[in-house]
């Protein structure tokens, strides 16, 4: 799961400090593992390093002040490259699809694109492993069709997640961040 | 390469529900084509209206560069018996027939004698590994035997598209997994084109690409490499 890409995503909406991407980074994605601020700091000076984001003025309050980040050209540049780039199809891929179509939905971007993108990625594969079946002994047949299983299920989340692709927009506008 | 089968703009409504909303699809000769999409998306009304057996109420299907539409009643059900073959779900073995009769059946009504046509469906039921039931009645064989003579039935006349709808639905993974593997080997052998209806991806799996209906529209994807 590409942090950095999710943190650009959010940054797409206007400038925000650290401590500010942390909460909707925690609020939308981080259910499970909520984000070290270290790992913010380091993922930003990263992209600033990059060129992807740049330095937006400080904000000065009660407390030590705090640098606000902006994404750049390139920065939108390498969101959309990835929101338009199929994950490698393998198990275990829910949390880094959720969060790609969590994000087009936010950026006004279409995320049946990301979905169908995924779809072809996802049946290319089990593509090759029903053809590996075919011409492979029972041994090869078994693995295969573990692999096979694994895929379809995830398949049928993305399918379950497009039908579902209208309430998850409008819970999505619902929630501030 | 050109397409054997077309259908460019697809509208199509069953009293106020439109079931296809700008569907289309190209097919060409040989290749395996899954239709995929959720229940209710169109896509079992986009394969009745590319085989001839539903009318759109608006837009063209095209086989071989004729207008399916320009074709009389007559003539679109003489095209269906010679070039398509149906592959569906459940229920479309004769019931009072054995087998081999089900399968000389679209033989016979063509015209050719009984024992040409018995001989010619014997090979296929061969082919598919089930010449042993043969002789039995439809309602005596097993789910995976019944839909492995359909197969034999849908391909024995030759025929350049072959239609399945669901056509492992009824079927548990591993015969339905044969059946798959026999109809595209089969398909691929006498370069017969397959339109696959399917919500299962391990069956779309069988396909060379696929086309996804939603809400009456289709979409295709080109293949990520």
């Amino acid at each position: 799961m590409s942090i950095g890409h999710t943190l650009l995503g959010l940054l797409e909406k206007g400038p925000r400090h650290g401590y500010d991407l942390k909460r909707a980074y925690d609020e939308r994605f981080g259910q499970d593992r909520p984000l070290h601020y270290g790992q913010v700091y380091t993922t930003l000076s990263r992209l600033l390093r990059n060129g992807l984001v740049a330095e937006a003025g400080v904000e000065s309050g009660d407390g030590p002040e705090r640098k606000r980040y902006a994404i750049t050209d390139a920065g939108v540049t390498d969101v959309e490259q990835w929101l338009g780039t199929a994950e490698k199809p393998e198990p275990y891929l829910q949390n880094t699809l959720y969060t790609k179509v969590v994000l087009a939905l936010l950026s006004g971007r279409s995320a049946d694109d990301v979905l169908d993108v995924q779809r072809a990625a996802h049946l290319g594969t089990m593509r090759e492993l029903t053809r590996r079946k075919a011409s492979g002994d029972l041994a090869d047949q078994l693995i295969c069709d573990h692999a096979l299983f694994h895929l379809e299920a995830d398949l049928r989340w993305l399918e379950l997640t497009a039908a579902r692709l209208g309430q998850l927009s409008a819970q999505i506008a619902g929630v501030t961040g | 390469m050109s397409a054997l089968l077309e259908a460019i703009d697809l509208h199509k409504s069953f009293g106020p529900t439109p079931a296809l909303d700008g569907a289309g699809l190209r097919v060409r000769a040989g290749e395996v084509v899954a239709v995929m999409g959720p229940s209710g998306s169109g896509k079992s009304t986009l394969l009745h209206c590319l085989a001839g057996i539903l009318t759109p109420d608006a837009g063209v299907v095209r086989y071989r560069d004729v207008e399916l539409s320009s074709m009389g009643d007559g003539a679109r059900s003489e095209l269906r018996r010679t070039d398509f073959g149906f592959v569906f779900q459940f229920g479309q073995l004769v019931p009072e027939l054995s087998c081999l009769e089900n399968v000389a059946l679209p033989l016979r009504l063509g015209g050719l004698k009984r024992r040409e046509a018995e001989s010619r469906a014997l090979e296929w039921l061969e082919r598919l590994e089930v010449a042993a039931v043969g002789d039995k009645r439809p309602g005596e064989t097993s789910g995976g035997q019944g839909q492995r003579v359909a197969v034999a039935r849908a391909l024995v006349t030759g025929p350049r598209v072959v239609f399945a709808d669901e056509p492992t639905g009824a079927l548990d993974s591993l015969n339905g997994e044969r059946v798959m593997q026999l109809l595209t080997t089969a398909a691929k052998e006498t370069n017969a084109a397959v339109v696959l209806v399917t919500h299962e991806a391990r069956v779309a799996a069988y396909s060379d690409r696929e086309v996804v209906v939603r809400d009456g529209r289709s979409r295709e994807v080109a293949p990520v490499r």
